[in-house]
């Protein structure tokens, strides 16, 4: 790719590679991230394109691995344009078929098509009821670019902000940004454009931006996801705020358990540079910036924002006390803008649209959309984006088709392991940052983790619990001696030794974690517990009363059994058991030894008769 | 490793600040976990305290100062692999192989880690063995699984 020279350079660039896409109009595009590939996404694009080189059809359509569009678990998703007949769960054997009859006689593959509950095949991936409810901004064109070819980017108005930026006086993009009410994805829901302006106005000569893409959330992956998918909307934001607040140094701060984010980053990088898009002079304005990639070391304490900069610098990634803001003294003791993931990638949205327009969308305090990694215990598991004030119900239900296998909901985790449980009767809560902090949990980083009448909520209080204990960096007592004293209690209530006085010894340690801990770590540490408290009181007690786990959950709490009624003596679970604790007359009802049984499951697991009861 | 290819990655981070993470990344990318040696090296190379060489290295969850075994599998314990029994998951991990999370079998042959998340939920319970993604798992298919690395390994030998 030739280094582009000026701001009209790109332009002509531009509507060439436009016209050189119009005219291929038949193209096949295969969803190729992480998720994609775990189910083997690379093979079916080899397949097509060994059947497009066997049919003859190789000159005439190209077949592009892209970012996922966001219904994770039907992947392999592949998608026949113009007319964007979308198949899922598609494997290699398919593509003969796909190419034969879709592309040759341009008939529908039918079984491939999604069904809805109905019994309907739905053809088009925009009528899916997945996609119809969403409003999809930073995802836009998950689905429709190769990450990897910058030219698919340009082709699709990529760096038009930039252009249209560079134009602009640093202060008008601020205003622009502060304008569009714009706050940050990456959970304390900061205003972006404050933030910039102050690290704009700070003292001194060398100043930096950072991506956080630590992703520390476990159970949301909306920045794998766009850092995969769409690595140059991630990068072109970055060019905006460097501009603005007057940066020449950039870092991406990426998870070392995001190889691929890493990788397409990397490519990204590398053929912006080539364009002369980062660099130096870049598009002939004099304004020189370049980014560079930093792979974390596995530590969910190095997202905040202080750790994060200690471990750039090559040190223990410990948070430190914010005498001074990191926009005025972060990075090297530079003024540092660091801003998450999708915060970035809703800049040039917003340059490209208009603040007006983006602050149009979404609730009084809070602008635009939100990705939400919808996953758990319900039927559409993926990444759904949604105007901010969207209901719980309406992501649950319309979105995600409701739960799996008829059971009942118990409760939405948001916000994380700082965050808290939402239940049903405040389903119709219009999510925003300020709703769910309202209802004891909070936005964070989007991931939202349904949980059914299946899942215990004290297991999951120390579930959370456990990973705060393992992952506090250790530098305060009350995060590192209480997390530990909380974890214990838990566990000890999970295994039937609660005592009654726990529950109050539980929200007195909580208090004092919250109150007296150096960072955000700490300091909503207790929230998994306090929330799943403060709703879900009477599992605690049946734990502690009883000695009964309502859910079927914890080990030390429940016995499989199996139900001689419904057992025809099929004898899978016998063959299965490790222990071979299952015994029992061929076509009679078994039985499973209690002396034997390490309640592993597998039997339950087995069983096509339902048979096996936990309880 | 030898020392030379060692002052190599050093020397590939040669005038930046802040470099060591980076320059583990690297070293154990190449020996699977680092060793005392190379530490004693990068500490004398990049004029850092060999006590703030293992600060960091023992910090980081991605640093391993024990060799590994020669299949890695890590078992995803994220929230969303939690909820669907990632638990059982790694309780028939640890059984079947003998070990606890974090350790190798005395045969070097497999090390068995947990992880927070590794991005892709959709399909959990998640494990991630040798690289390769493995989505839906249960507590049955860890035999299966184990067995399959097994097969490659010997393949592996057997062709080289
Ligand atoms: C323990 C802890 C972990 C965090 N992890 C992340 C993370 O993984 N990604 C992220 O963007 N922000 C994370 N944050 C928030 C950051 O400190 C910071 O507020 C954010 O990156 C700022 O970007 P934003 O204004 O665009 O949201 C974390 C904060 C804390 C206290
Ligand atoms: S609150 Fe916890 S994680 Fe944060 S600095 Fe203190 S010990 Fe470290
Ligand atoms: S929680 Fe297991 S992959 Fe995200």
């Amino acid at each position: 790719m030739k280094k582009i020279r000026t701001i009209a350079e790109l332009g002509t660039l531009r509507a060439a590679l436009e016209r050189e896409r119009e005219s291929a109009k038949v193209w096949i595009s295969v969803s190729n991230e992480t998720c994609a590939r775990a189910n083997g996404s690379d093979k079916v694009i080899a397949a097509l394109d060994e059947e497009l080189r066997k049919q003859g059809l190789a000159d005439q359509v190209r077949v592009k691995g892209t970012g996922c569009s966001g219904f994770c678990d039907r992947n392999p998703m592949v998608v026949v344009f113009p007319k964007e007949i979308a198949y899922q769960r598609v494997s290699p054997d398919d593509a003969a078929e796909i190419v034969g009859k879709t592309l040759i006689k341009g008939q529908v593959v039918e079984r491939l098509l999604h069904h809805d509950g109905k019994g309907h095949a739905v053809q088009h991936e925009a009528d899916l009821p997945f996609y119809r409810y969403q409003k999809r901004l930073v995802l836009r064109n998950h689905g429709r670019l190769d990450p990897t070819d910058i030219t698919d980017y340009l082709a699709s108005g990529g760096y038009t902000a930039l252009s249209q930026a560079l134009t602009m006086s640093s202060e008008q993009v601020i205003e622009e940004i502060s304008r569009s009410g714009l706050r940050g994805r990456g959970g304390g829901g900061f205003l972006t454009g404050r933030k910039w302006k102050s690290c704009r106005e700070a003292h001194g000569e060398t100043k930096y931006v950072i991506c956080n893409a630590d992703e520390g959330d476990p159970g949301a992956y909306m920045d794998r996801s766009v850092l995969e998918g769409n690595p140059h909307s991630v990068i072109e934001g970055m060019i905006i705020g460097a501009y603005a607040i007057g940066a020449r140094m950039g870092y991406v701060y990426v998870r070392a358990e995001y190889p691929l984010a890493v990788t397409n980053l990397v490519i990204a990088l590398q053929q912006a540079r080539d364009c002369g898009l980062l660099g130096e002079n870049i598009l002939g304005t004099g304004f020189n910036f370049d980014i560079r990639v930093n792979r974390g070391g596995g530590a969910f304490v190095c997202g905040e924002s202080t750790a994060l900069m200690a471990s750039l610098e090559g040190r223990v990634g410990e948070p430190e006390v914010k005498h001074i803001h990191t926009a005025e003294s972060g990075l090297w003791e530079k003024p540092t803008n660091l801003n998450n993931v999708e915060t970035w990638a809703n800049v040039p949205v917003i340059i490209n649209k208009g603040a007006d327009w983006f602050a149009s969308i979404g609730t009084e305090k809070s602008k635009g959309t939100k990705i939400f990694s919808l996953v758990g215990k319900i039927n559409n598991t993926g990444l759904v984006e949604v105007p901010m004030g969207t209901p719980l119900r309406e992501i649950i239900y319309d979105i995600g088709g409701g739960i799996p296998h008829g059971k009942k909901f118990k409760a939405i985790q948001t916000g994380g392991p700082s965050g808290g449980c939402v239940p049903e009767e405040l389903l119709d809560l219009p999510v925003d940052f300020d709703r769910l902090t309202e209802v004891g949990s909070m936005m964070g980083s989007g991931g939202m983790i349904v949980m059914d009448e299946g899942t215990c909520m004290v297991d999951v209080a120390k579930y959370f619990t456990g990973f705060l204990q393992d992952e506090s960096c250790g530098k305060c007592v009350p995060c590192r001696e209480g997390t530990a004293q909380m974890r214990q209690i838990l566990s000890d209530i999970c295994e039937g030794r609660g005592r009654p006085e726990d529950i109050d010894l539980l929200e007195e340690l909580g208090h004092v974690v919250q109150d007296t801990s150096l960072c955000a770590l700490g300091g909503t540490a207790a929230n998994p517990m306090l929330s799943t408290l403060r709703h879900f009181r009477d599992e605690y007690e049946a734990h502690i009363f009883d000695h009964r786990c309502p859910a079927g959950v914890c080990t030390a709490l429940i016995r499989y059994t199996i139900d001689v009624e419904k057992c025809n003596g099929c004898g899978v679970c016998a063959k299965q058991c490790p222990q071979n604790g299952v015994s029992g007359e061929k076509k009679q009802p078994h039985s499973i030894d209690q002396h034997l049984c390490i309640r592993c499951g597998i039997c339950r697991e087995v069983c096509r008769f339902e048979a096996i009861l936990v309880n | 490793m030898e020392s030379e290819e060692l002052q190599g990655i050093i020397d590939h981070y040669a005038g930046e600040k802040g470099a060591l993470i980076s320059v583990l990344q690297d070293l154990q990318g190449v020996c699977n976990y680092l060793p005392e040696p190379a530490l004693r090296q990068v500490s004398d190379a990049l004029h850092v305290p060999l006590s703030q060489v293992y600060s960091v290295a023992s910090f980081y969850n991605a640093f391993s100062l024990k060799p590994r075994g020669r299949h890695h599998i890590c078992v995803c314990l994220g929230t969303a692999c939690h909820v669907r029994g990632a638990p059982r998951v790694l309780q028939e991990m640890e059984r079947q192989l003998g070990i606890r999370a974090g350790d190798t079998t005395e045969d070097m042959n497999f090390t068995l880690e947990s992880v927070n998340c590794v991005g892709a939920c959709a399909l959990g319970p998640v494990v991630v063995a040798d690289g390769g993604y493995s989505g839906q798992m249960t507590a049955r298919k860890v035999s299966p699984l184990l067995k399959t690395l097994g097969t490659s390994h010997e393949e592996n030998q057997n062709d080289s």
